[in-house]
Formats: structure tokens, sequence, C-alpha cells
């Protein structure tokens, strides 16, 4: 029962995670040390409950959503790698990143193009590449839910759809979402700076 | 060997009567002012000395763990990530005016972008929040020679070694057993004074039975937690026809407020141990229990609570708008159905302090019963409730914005982070005023 502060050495994969998500070792080492920290009962994974227990996260309007992001394809634990990675989304975007970028090489995680594909799988339940009116309602409902009556949810979600709609199918595809936010400066919305 | 049993008996029976007879003589001491509601300071100097006890262990472990280089404290105690203190409001105004060509006259009341906020919000905690980073942080700032909140015990020297086990020893085998039979007596003394009461003629002789039959039970109830608590400025205690709100750690918090004043409460029918305390409870004076089936309808709830304020010879409710215990840091959103109904709200901090006992209740993790026999095997429990002026809804004001103000006003009073209020569900009358449901 003592304290141990993490090497690198402990970190498993620790290397591979490195170059697949771009994170320094210094990072990563906090990272892993709040692994450590919201893995209660030293299982070495994360189960969708370690995450609920985080009372800030519980507020939040989209906490299950979020939470849902950790376990794809519907798995019940996620490891210390998957949890990167998905954090990963949220490096910040240092010009280093765009000048190395090699045509072969996967897209890294934090690019703007995988920062927005992350936002939208929130608004995309059911994975179907299309955020339909009724997805957009859930999601409202979420967020705005208190302020406002269901009447006005609906025009709001109609109004939203119609909006970033452009080929008329009723509901917003993942190139649409893109185009109605080009002028967003996406990159520093969802990016995280992590403290040396 | 046939020698030692004479001999034997009579030490067991001297042993056994010795025992009784100070637990007996204890009962009264701690009762008899209880009734009255007189202190004698007792419980003042026991923290007084448990707190000398504290220091010295920890200079003991800080000085052990030094000579033999060990990390005593938890690292990144500062934050592992860069934040900026903006708001809600100003956040996602800044995000919609980068993010649209549109002049922006009147804010629509949502964006496609508006989820970049709450996404990157919501990950942030998951990268550090404020409640895991603060707990494990208080952890070891003084150690309680409670090991269950001290994650990094090692053996450091024989002499605190023996002060846990002597500290164990007396928690359980001597305060225990002690607490639970105040506890018992507090809580027969309740169910049968009330029912007693009830049977008076309406009248203020009934008034005052009743209300010195609950406060008495409830003193003793303190007295079996042990529970050293500091009230400030009682002058702003609720009056007849108001509110009384406060923020919610745990179960006990009902027992704290009630032993300083009188209340109606408010809450869902139980059964077992909890209905019968409330059956009897009603009979001395009108509190608002609530069935299952009436605690889903908003209305319904709305109006039993309207009527009962609006009589201005009924009690001041007490009523918990978060609904859900939280660890004793933050002050959650407050949910805007108490603050509808009208009346004046007179609103109460509570904060407990950890280093005696934690109070907070982890509804996942322990049940109940397992709850209450940590709280009765802990020091103490010490605590600080500050009674605030009392408030009134504006005209401007709608039910969500003065929920907000009277929850700012708490969390600064008793120095708890506020927490970002968002907009959640609101579809059952439980969530809506907040009553807890165990």
């Amino acid at each position: 029962m003592g304290s141990r502060s993490s090497h690198a050495a402990v970190i498993p994969d620790g290397d591979s995670i490195r170059r697949e998500t771009g994170f320094s070792q210094a990072s990563l080492l906090r990272l892993h040390h709040r692994f450590r920290a919201l893995d209660r009962n030293k299982k070495g994974y994360l189960s969708r409950m370690d995450l609920q227990q985080i009372g800030a996260l519980a507020v939040n309007p989209l906490g299950d959503r979020i939470i849902e992001s950790f376990f794809p394809d519907g798995s019940q634990r996620v490891d210390f790698p998957g949890f990167v990675r998905v954090l990963a989304h949220f490096r910040p975007v240092e010009d280093e990143d765009t000048e190395t970028q090699d045509p072969k090489k996967p897209e890294p995680l934090n690019s703007r193009r995988n920062k927005l594909h992350y936002a939208f799988q929130l608004y995309d339940l059911d994975r179907d590449g299309k955020t339909s009116r009724h997805e957009m309602l859930q999601v409202l409902r979420l967020m705005v839910g208190v302020q406002v009556t269901e009447e006005q949810l609906e025009n709001i979600a109609d109004r939203t759809v119609q909006e970033a709609d452009e080929d008329g199918d009723g509901a917003v595809s993942f190139v649409e979402f893109t185009k109605s936010l080009e002028k967003m400066d996406v990159e520093q919305k969802m990016s995280i700076r992590i403290l040396k | 060997m046939f020698l030692l049993l004479p001999f034997d008996s009579l030490i067991v029976n001297l042993l056994g009567i010795s025992l009784t007879v100070l637990f007996t003589l204890l009962l009264v001491f701690i009762i008899v002012p209880a009734i009255f509601g007189v202190s004698f300071g007792i419980r003042k100097l026991y923290m007084k000395t448990l707190l000398k006890i504290f220091a010295w262990a920890t200079l003991r472990m800080e000085r052990g763990a030094k000579e033999k280089n060990h990390q005593l404290y938890k690292p990144y105690t500062n934050g592992i990530i860069a934040k900026d203190p903006t708001s809600l409001e100003e956040e996602i105004k800044e995000i919609r005016r980068s993010g649209s060509s549109k002049a922006l006259d009147n804010t629509p009341e949502f964006e496609l972008s508006d989820i970049f906020y709450f996404c990157r919000k919501g990950m942030e905690t998951i990268m550090d929040d404020e409640v895991t980073k603060r707990f494990s942080a208080e952890e070891l700032e003084s150690w309680n020679l409670l090991s269950r909140t001290n994650y990094n015990f090692q053996y450091i020297s024989l002499r605190l070694t023996v002060l846990w086990g002597l500290g164990v020893l007396i928690r359980y085998c001597f305060l225990l057993p002690l607490r639970i039979a105040l506890a018992f007596t507090g809580i027969s003394l309740l169910v049968v004074g009330t029912t007693v009461v009830g049977y008076l003629p309406n009248g203020r002789f009934k008034e005052f039975m009743s209300k010195h039959v609950h406060l008495m039970c409830y003193r003793i109830c303190v007295r079996a937690l042990t529970a050293i608590i500091t009230y400030h400025d009682r002058e702003n205690r609720p009056r007849n026809g108001g509110i009384c709100v406060a923020n919610h750690t745990s179960p006990i918090d009902v027992i704290i407020l009630a032993s300083d004043g009188y209340y109606a409460m408010v809450g869902q029918v139980h059964g077992g141990l909890m209905g019968v305390i409330q059956r009897a409870m009603v009979k001395a004076c009108p509190h608002v229990w609530f069935e299952r089936s009436e605690v889903k309808d908003r209305h319904l709830v709305a109006k039993r609570l309207t009527e009962h304020v609006q009589d201005k010879s009924k009690l001041p409710i007490l009523i918990f708008p978060e609904g859900t215990c939280i660890n004793n840091t933050s002050v959650m959103m407050f949910k805007k159905g108490s603050f509808e109904i009208g009346a004046t709200v007179y609103p109460v901090a509570i904060k407990y302090d950890p280093q005696f006992g934690d109070a907070f209740w982890n509804s996942s993790k322990y049940g109940m019963v397992t709850y209450l026999l940590r709280m009765m095997t802990s020091w103490a429990i010490v605590c600080s409730v500050w009674y605030l002026p009392p408030m009134t809804r504006e005209a401007d004001e709608d039910a969500v914005q003065f929920a907000n103000r009277v929850k700012s006003a708490i969390a600064r009073q008793g120095g708890l982070v506020d927490l970002l209020c968002l907009p959640g569900h609101l579809d059952s009358a439980h969530l809506w005023v907040g009553m807890t449901c165990y």
C-alpha cells in the first residue's frame, strides 16, 4: 500500500501510444496517473461506473454520451490506450503537426477533421453518419430542455436541421456539419492543454 | 483448574455489573442534557484533545517519511490541465459569434456549435476534476487515525501503530455500542413521544409538547453521532410560512438542522422503520409526506406545498433541492421546483469538516446501514451551519435565476465550489423538488 510515482516503464506500450496519439512523455505520465486515480478498484481498466463517479461529469448534459464515446462497439471496459486515444482528440494542434504531414501516414487524432468528427458523434447516436431531426431533438432536450417548451424544442430542431441541411434529406451529414462550422475555430474550442 | 471457576464467575459478574452501571450513567449523563437542550461542553473538549493527537501523529509520519525518503503527498495536486474560468453564457456567446457570419441581434436558444462547450468541459472533468483532486489532497494534511482515509499508510513506527490500534479499540468497542444505544433511545422516544402527543387535543399545549418532543429526540440523535455543530447567525432562522433550503451532503443533514429548529419535513412515504417514524411524526404536527404515485405529479406536489406555506400557522418546510448527496465540496445545480412556490426562502449552508469523519454518502458504494456504521465508528462529525438572511423572488426573476441566486449565496457562505449550473432532466416531481429517496 505504498505510493509509487509512475515511470515510463510502467506504462505498457508507451512508445506506440505516444506515436499514435502524439502526447509527450510527460503528458502521458500525467494521464496515466489520472487513469489510475479513476480506476478505484485497481482493475487495470475503466468501466462506465468509474467515469460516472465524476460529479462534474454527471451534471454535464452530454455526460452520458461522452462516457459512451470511450466504449466503442459495445465494449464494457476501456484500457489505458483506449482512454488516451479518445483524449488525444483534444490535444492542441501544434505547428509541428501540420508541417510533418506525411500523406501516407494516417491523419493525427487531433486534426480539425477528427475533432469535428468526435463532436458529430455526440449528435449521431446510432452512428449511421447522419444526424436526423429525431436525434437533434434528443440532444436539444438534454442541453436546453429546462428552459423551453416541447413545441419550442421542435421548432429549434427543425430550424437547426434546415439551416445545415444542403441536400434536403432532412438530416445533417458529417460533411454538412463540417461545412456549417467552417468559420469556427474548432482547433481552439476543442483543445485542452496539459500543464507541464 | 477447578479453583479458577468460582473466582472466574465472580470477576465476570463484577465486570458485568460495573459495565452496566457505567453504561447507564453515561446514557443518563448524555440524555438529560439533551432533554433540556443544555451542553456541558464535553464534546468540544473531546475535539480539542483529538486535534492535538492528530497533529502529533502527522508530525511523526512526516518525520518517518523523510527518514526513509518516501514520497508522502500525492503528486499533481495542482491540476493537470490549463483551464480558463469563463462562465457558461460567456463561452457560448463567444462560440456562436466566432462561428456564424450573421449578426446576432437576438441570441437564438441553440446553435450546432454549442456542443463544443459541453464536450470540452466534459473532457476536462475526465482529465482532472476538482472533487477527486481535492479529496486526495485533503487526505494527508493531517492524518486522523482512521486508516480508511489514508491510502498511503505504511508502518512508520511502533508508537503510531499502537495509537492507531488503540483508536480502533476505543471506536469500535466503546463508542460504537454507546452510540447505538443512544440512537435506539432517540428513535424510540421519537416514535412513542409523537404518538402520545398525537392524542392531545389541538391547541397551544399540543404544539408546545410536539416541538419539545421533536427537539429532544433530534438532540439525542445528534449526540448519538457525536456531532459537534457550530451554528452561525441564528437570528436568521426560518420562520413559519417559509421554506428552508440547504445544500445536501448526507442523510444526517436533516438531523443536524432539525435539532436546532422546528421544521415540517417533506418526503416520500417509506416502508419499514422509516415508515413507522413518519407515521408517528405526522400525528404530532403536520409534515408533508407523499405517496410514491403522487411524487410523479408535479402539480400535485406544488399544490400541497403551496397550501402548506400559505397557512401561516404551519411550520417552515425543510427541503434539500439537490436531491442527491454531493461530496461536500460543491453545491450542485439546485432544482427549480422549490423556488416556484413563491414563499420566502431561508437559505442554510452546511459544511462538514472532513478531519474527524467524512460525512459524504456515496450511495452507489455503500448502503444505508454501512454508511451509518461508518458514521458511528468515526471520531466525530464536525460541521458548521450558517443561517443566511431570507430571500424572496424578485419581480423580473424567473425560478431558475432565483434558484441560482440562492445557490450562489449558499456556496459563497460555506466556501464551497459553485458548480456550473447546467440544465438537466426535470421529468418528475421527485427531481423537481429534490426529495431524496434512499
